[in-house]
């Protein structure tokens, strides 16, 4: 005969034929949990950073049935990436801007002197440029809206424009910044210039002297420059940790060049800026290591809408054409794409892969799939916003892709 | 407590720390298996504190929480940790269902002097086992988790620890508003004590006054 065990069980024992609900007096309760918000200035809350994988919905047990959701069923987000290419040599600089998709499927990469076109429709690959020391590094590249011109920013401070249809170089733009061109942003046959000097210029690609305005505001590097869809306002962020909105409904002279809104609240500096498709003046923008948050802004007003604390490096934003969802790439030290439904801002899919900040992000022009590249000298892709496949049956009739080179190049 | 005829076993502060960390891993496989976190063919069995219990066999799950247990392990010895907090969400709305609350109060001294305790293996034993029979019988109250869930874990610490390469500091404690609270078993290692507390969404049904 146990005596201790049967004393136990005779004394602790008998409190599990307690009904529950009488062991949680509404006062203890509201002081535990009084306490508890209490003591959270002295302690501190740690999750694990990377978190344990969902259950496969699909293959769940009968006794879990699916409940009908009034939306649409949730897709399978792959969460590894599809594709992986090579990108050796690309810069792993916070303020550069070295990835674009263009409207005819093209992803223009800037790795170090050169710049690679990788059609998409047909998986190859070119070398449009290289340059020679004295025009030091590509600092950024953009895509022109018609898909077909190529905006190329160095460090040197000059900006190329390139035809990749005939791969010709069409113009140089000069004399306008003084330091490298860290971001670029095309408005019709306008073409904006973010510099490292803080200034931002918008250049008419048609003509001759080709600044047309500048826009003086920031204190360091521009490192994030986004037009919205109307083209009626910029977006631009800086290492000066600020956001400016640029508006061009501004009529009166003197402050056509003076900004419409400046936002302070991200305390580190912020490259990621995207427009709402959805919602109009809806500016979505995130923050470096000594931020690490997503805000929200009415770039009409200037308020910020809400913000939200990733626990990472903000390098760059995507908003989903489709749904109402927004992706963002980041650093230190997860190194992944995290997919949010807007806007309650809940995690639906976490990207992996990338073994260092994942600085550069474009998407696709069917809007499907996502192209991301990092210092760890990859270029990968997701097919996070949708797939390929069903958009391209949705689709009537496929694009006519033109066949712009006739060789084939591998990157090395 | 009853006095035991039997011998005591000496306790370091390592080896209470281990048995904490391993009681956490077996509890928090308990509870994803009892409350359907994860379908049950994805458990296998196992013989512990003398109970069949599960355990996931899913690689991604296993290696979470050994991950965590290490980490737990370390705190626990250092006398950091405070509190454990299991947290099951709703994987579509993201909103907390269930916390699973295991508090820790260490014996101070053992952790400053380094000096070790005694108390019979068995008594802990039986003291764990007696909190996973709660654990596998709390589905007779819980509410149903008719939906698919997810899982999290929060540790609360004192504020002196360095944030492991792993972790990130979190402010948000995933709380409940306005819980049902129900107290489980403690059981005591005599260096660390742990608490065991669940609190669940208020069921709207529920007409029982907390009094």
């Amino acid at each position: 005969m146990d005596m201790g065990y049967a004393h136990w069980m005779v004394t602790e024992g008998r409190k599990e034929k307690e009904p529950p609900f009488s062991r949680s007096p509404s006062s203890e309760a509201y002081r535990r949990l009084l306490a508890e918000t209490l003591n959270l200035n002295r302690t501190r809350i740690f999750a694990f950073k990377n978190k344990p994988p969902t259950s496969s919905s699909a293959s769940s047990s009968s006794t879990y049935h699916q409940q009908p959701k009034p939306a649409k069923p949730r897709r399978r987000i792959r969460q590894t990436s599809e594709r992986a290419l090579d990108a050796p040599d690309i810069v792993d600089d916070f303020y550069l801007n070295l990835l674009d998709w263009g409207s005819s499927n093209i992803v223009a990469i800037a790795l170090a002197r050169s710049v690679y076109l990788w059609d998409a429709s047909h998986g190859s690959t070119s070398e449009l440029v290289t340059v020679d020391e004295e025009h030091g590094l590509f600092t950024s590249v953009n895509w022109a809206p018609d898909g077909r011109h190529l905006a190329i920013g160095l460090e040197n401070s000059e900006v190329q424009l390139w035809d990749a249809a005939s791969n010709k170089q069409l113009r140089t733009l000069k004399g306008g910044h003084r330091c490298r061109v860290g971001s670029l942003a095309w408005n019709n046959h306008i073409l904006t210039t973010g510099g490292m000097d803080g200034l931002i210029m918008n250049n008419d690609v048609r003509i001759r002297d080709h600044i047309v305005g500048t826009y003086r505001g920031h204190s360091q590097e521009v490192c994030g420059l986004k037009w919205s869809a109307s083209g009626q306002q910029l977006a631009s962020g800086g290492n000066d940790n600020l956001i400016h909105i640029w508006d061009r409904r501004r009529s009166s002279m003197a402050a056509a060049h003076q900004w419409l809104h400046r936002m302070e609240e991200h305390t580190a500096a912020v490259r990621a800026l995207a427009w709402c498709p959805f919602q109009a003046n809806l500016l979505a923008s995130g923050g470096g290591g000594g931020d690490m948050s997503i805000k929200f802004w009415n770039t009409i007003t200037g308020a910020c809408l809400n913000s939200a604390n990733t626990y990472a490096q903000v390098c760059g934003l995507l908003w989903s054409k489709s749904e109402r969802e927004l992706l963002s790439s980041h650093g230190f030290t997860g190194n992944q794409l995290t997919l949010w439904k807007y806007p309650s801002m809940v995690k639906t899919a976490e990207l992996r892969g990338h073994t260092s900040r994942v600085l550069f992000l474009a998407q696709s022009p069917d809007g499907c799939t996502v192209a991301s590249a990092a210092g760890d000298e990859t270029l990968r892709f997701w097919n996070v916003f949708g797939d390929p496949a069903e958009a391209a049956r949705e689709k009537s009739a496929p694009k006519a892709n033109s066949e712009p080179f006739s060789w084939v190049n591998r990157i090395r | 407590m009853a006095s035991k005829t039997a011998a005591k076993d000496i306790i370091t502060l390592r080896g209470s720390a281990a048995i904490v960390s391993e009681f956490f891993g077996y509890a928090a496989n308990s509870i994803l298996y009892n409350r359907a976190v994860y379908p049950e063919e994805s458990f296998a069995r196992v013989k512990k504190y003398g109970l069949p219990m599960l355990l996931t066999k899913d690689e991604g799950v296993k290696s979470f929480i050994s991950n965590l247990n290490a980490q737990l392990s370390e705190w626990l010895e250092a006398g950091k940790l405070q509190r454990v907090v299991l947290v099951i969400m709703s994987m579509n709305t993201g909103e907390v269902l269930e916390r699973w609350n295991f508090s820790i109060e260490t014996d101070n001294e053992v952790v400053e002097k380094g000096v070790s305790r005694e108390k019979s293996d068995k008594e802990i034993m039986r003291e764990i086992q007696a909190i996973m029979r709660q654990i596998a019988s709390s589905i007779t109250y819980l509410p149903c988790l008719d939906e698919q869930c997810v899982f999290d874990v929060l540790a609360y610490t004192d504020t002196d620890v360095a944030v492991p390469f792993t972790w990130m500091e979190s402010s948000d404690a995933k709380l409940i508003a306005n819980p049902q609270m129900v107290k489980l078993h403690s059981f005591d290692t005599k260096i660390h004590k742990v608490n065991t507390l669940v609190s669940y969404k208020n069921d709207e049904e529920e007409s029982d006054d907390e009094e």
